[in-house]
């Protein structure tokens, strides 16, 4: 049942524009939020919503346009402001102290005192508990942030907010980092605060949520507001399609094809993580051309390690990792890449870009010492301007400038750079990981359409996604990874949902 | 930020740090104009000022394309300072124990110099690619091992000079003074005394370090800009996660940008025995021309091209407000006081964006004022 008190618009923006230089990232945009809503704020990556939610917390100030808190005019000039107007923001890159504790970390800024400068831990952890007992969000108040997992620290972020007196609550792409479990229950805390006269913004490009959460939702384009709808009325798809100017195709379109031989073979692969325990434990898997073979797996159950054995990066134990034939196992990264296998990595901003890097130098991170890149040493500016240039058109990247940044583009077009490097190099094994991670339907349905293009092509993907719509719509075999074993292959064809689901949680693994 | 800007503010924050400067000397009770006009002429008053200027700054260049060159690649090379210590001590050894010809004798010994300075900064590179220790830490302590090492070996009984302390002087063959024999035969004396501009350049140790550095400076830019070593430390210094992804040795690269900063660290300390003191002396504490190296790559923003004219800057104001003591009195502090401003003023491009909106929103204000 929803709470929400249609008197009183507890947030108001007015024909907000916000210019950064000649560009408009917010063209006039409306936005009324009242009592006790789950308001979804809907766009693509760089559509303009965290800009907007950026000015409500006091980060940026509007070019032009009107604030009003509870029907006051306001002017919010820094987010001192806006805590102190009961506004609270959760971004989506956690700022959290990993050496102290939980209730040190909310308290920071605002500590409880016992007089004369002494802190009164007891006390705040006191309240840190109130509210987490009150609000159904669940943390231990002395656990150390580096100990708790990525869904319990996002947790503490709200609790941050509400111990600041936080009424109006805005959380940036909340789920983009939690696991499946982790997102059902931030639905029902989100759920619980609305229920004692919350007010929460959410800012996401997942249509599912937004079905499941909100109650109403405003859809951004390229810095407009398109509408602001109810959401039990309308359906993802049409919500999809407002987003991104188009009709989106869900499904992805692939014809059936015989894979080839055996490009990859893994063998036995023992591969230990940071900790030296094992977290690949006797992998073996063959990857064959002409297949998109997915592996299905809660995170943390030895993908991570898995991939990076494979790439290089990380020293196996033992077993062996064999491409087409040739023991590829423990070479050094150029070693790999050279034989053939190109890999779309996990983290674009860690390990696929260098982010001060124009889009041009970051399209040949893997080749800058070859011809015609370089030679003896040069670098030819001119061919890699004219690769370049090229790539960005053929995968549409926007802006269509090679001496932009990269760390200046949105997230779904870091990805088709890294995407226009890997596949630009025609992989005999191309390793997806999380390949649409963070990313809006337009430009996962993009990056889709890639995947399945290199397996038409005759060329092998392995696929590592946790996220298991993913794996179903693109694979052809799907391989299920349990405690660093893959515990099952399945023909995607002959795959559902809630086996898949059971296996991923370790059903079905004998006397283990 | 685009180029031009910097420039803006890297001008903003000279004229800041000369403001700041005369602010001192105002309240010290000196007159700032008097002061500053005395160090104009103290720098461009006579051709022997200006010859006197560049020969105090190549140093400073040097040292600052080094510091400038690791920033680049994403490490923070302290140790200047100690590469230029080795640098200047192995250039003297060659330069005295080594009887070569003309010309060759100078090359080996700068080479020489560069290699053992390459040498000490790889220590701290490849510390740093193998135990992960940070270089700042490694740089700074090797500044002191370097600073009692060269004492230790100027100590020595054949190398020391008797009755000083300093070592020997390098043979004539090693030195890059710019017609050194020539200034005081007969023939150049005569030759000079008609020509008072060429006498009064070449009166103070004028060398070629400073066309050297000039070319170091080149060179830098151009394997930062131009090849695919330069690439692949830059790829290093901003993601090292990316670039080892993208197969790149990032150990290996690490150790080479550590080398190629302490090299030229050490040509500044090589061409500073060569062409001016001839000698490396005891020393007490580190003369600073790494740590002088720093302000200047700073101010240069780590273009090792800009760290000529920041280099020539520092120099000249270090030179010229040595002439502040002796006549007004005024100490040369103040003019530590102006670089410190002007530095920190660089360092903070936030406060003059703020300044500068803040004028031109005035500046709009009164537009507005007027249309009405």
């Amino acid at each position: 049942m929803s709470n929400i008190d249609y008197n009183t618009r507890v947030v108001e923006m007015k024909n907000i524009t916000k210019k950064f230089g000649d560009f408009t990232a917010n063209d006039n945009i409306d936005l009324t939020v009242h009592k006790g809503e789950i308001h979804a704020l809907l766009g693509e990556n760089g559509a303009g919503k965290t800009t907007l939610m950026n000015i409500l917390y006091g980060l940026y100030q509007p070019t032009s346009g009107e604030i009003f808190i509870n029907g006051q005019k306001v002017q919010v000039t820094n987010p001192n402001v806006a805590i102190g107007l009961g506004i609270g923001m959760v971004h989506q890159h956690f700022m959290l102290i990993d050496p102290f504790t939980v209730t040190q970390n909310i308290m920071l800024g605002m500590e409880e005192s016992k007089g004369l400068g002494i802190l009164d831990l007891d006390k705040a952890t006191k309240k840190v508990e109130e509210l987490s007992k009150k609000y159904g969000l669940y943390v231990d108040p002395n656990a150390y942030i580096q100990d708790i997992s990525v869904g319990m620290q996002q947790r503490v972020e709200i609790l941050k907010a509400l111990y600041r007196g936080a009424d109006i609550l805005i959380l940036d792409e909340p789920t983009a980092v939690l696991t499946p479990q982790e997102i059902e229950e931030l639905m029902v805390i989100m759920r619980s605060l609305t229920d004692q006269g919350k007010t929460v913004i959410i800012i996401t490009h997942k249509l599912k949520e937004i079905k499941q959460v909100a109650d109403y939702c405003t859809i951004i384009r390229r810095g407009k507001k398109i509408d602001t709808v109810k959401v039990e009325d309308v359906s993802e798809e049409e919500l999809a399609s407002m987003m991104v100017g188009r009709n989106v195709s869900f499904k992805v379109d692939k014809a059936h094809k015989e894979p080839g031989e055996v490009v990859l073979e893994i063998d036995n692969l023992y591969v230990k993580d940071n900790r030296g325990l094992d977290a690949v434990k006797g992998l073996s898997l063959q990857l064959r051309k002409g297949e998109v073979l997915g592996i299905a797996g809660v995170d943390g159950n030895g993908q991570k390690e898995l991939l990076e054995a494979l790439t290089g990066l990380r020293k196996a134990e033992s077993g062996r990792i064999l491409m087409k034939g040739k023991d590829i196992t423990n070479l050094s990264p150029r070693e790999i890449i050279d034989s053939g296998i190109n890999n779309i990595p996990e983290d674009r901003q860690k390990r696929g870009l260098v982010l001060d890097f124009t889009v041009a130098e970051n399209l040949i991170l893997e080749n800058y010492h070859k011809k015609p890149f370089s030679n003896k040493g040069r670098l030819n500016h001119k061919a890699i301007d004219d690769f370049a240039s090229e790539s960005i058109e053929k995968f549409d990247v926007r802006p269509r400038n090679i001496r932009q940044l990269a760390g200046a583009l949105s997230g779904g077009n870091q990805q088709k750079v890294i995407l226009a490097r890997e596949i630009t190099n025609d992989p005999d094994v191309l390793i997806a990981a999380q390949p649409t991670r963070g990313l809006d339907v337009g430009a996962i349905e993009y990056v889709h359409k890639y995947l399945i293009n290199q397996r038409d092509n005759d060329k092998a993907v392995l696929l590592i996604s946790f996220e298991l719509d993913e794996i179903m719509d693109v694979s052809d075999r799907i391989a299920v990874i349990y405690n660093g074993k893959i515990v099952d292959v399945i023909d995607a064809k002959d795959a559902d949902e809630k086996t898949i689901g059971l296996l991923m949680a370790g059903g079905g693994v004998d006397n283990e | 930020m685009n180029k031009g800007n910097k420039i803006v503010i890297t001008f903003i924050s000279i004229l800041f740090g000369l403001i700041v400067g005369a602010l001192a000397l105002l309240i010290a009770g000196f007159n700032p104009l008097e002061a500053y006009q005395i160090m104009f002429q103290g720098i461009f008053g006579s051709p022997k000022y200006i010859s006197w200027t560049i020969v105090r700054s190549t140093p400073l260049i040097l040292t600052g394309i080094s510091v400038a060159f690791a920033f680049k690649t994403g490490l923070f090379n302290i140790g200047a300072e100690g590469q230029y210590i080795i640098g200047s001590l192995v250039a003297t050894l060659v330069g005295y124990f080594f009887e070569l010809p003309i010309v060759i004798h100078a090359i080996v010994a700068m080479l020489a110099g560069c290699l053992a300075a390459a040498i000490w900064g790889g220590i701290a590179g490849l510390l740093k690619a193998r135990f992960g220790i940070n270089e700042v830490i490694t740089t700074i302590m090797l500044n002191w091992t370097a600073l009692y090492f060269s004492n230790y070996v100027v100590f020595w009984e054949p190398f020391k000079r008797p009755n000083r302390d300093a070592s020997q002087q390098i043979l004539d063959t090693a030195s890059i003074e710019i017609l050194e024999n020539w200034k005081v035969s007969d023939a150049g004396r005569e030759f000079l005394s008609n020509n008072q501009f060429l006498k009064d350049f070449l009166n103070p140790p004028v060398n070629f370090g400073f066309i050297i550095a000039i070319l170091v400076a080149i060179l830098v830019w151009y394997i930062l800009k131009h090849t695919t070593l330069g690439y692949q430390l830059k790829a290093v210094g901003f993601n090292r996660d990316a670039a080892e992804y993208g197969g790149i040795d990032i150990k290996k690269n690490m150790v080479v940008a550590m080398m190629i900063a302490g090299a030229i660290a050490g040509l500044a300390g090589a061409t500073q025995v060569l062409g001016v003191s001839k000698e490396t002396a005891i020393l007490t504490a580190a003369e600073g021309y790494g740590f002088d190296g720093m302000a200047v790559a700073l101010i240069a923003s780590s273009n090792p091209i800009a760290c000529i004219p920041a280099g020539l800057l520092f120099g000249g104001l270090k030179y010229a407000g040595s002439k502040l003591q002796p006549s007004i009195g005024a100490p040369l502090e103040v003019i530590n006081i102006t670089i410190g401003v002007i530095v920190f003023f660089i360092a903070m491009p936030k406060l003059i964006h703020i300044l500068q909106s803040a004028i031109s929103k005035r500046k709009r204000g009164v537009k507005v004022e007027n249309t009405k």
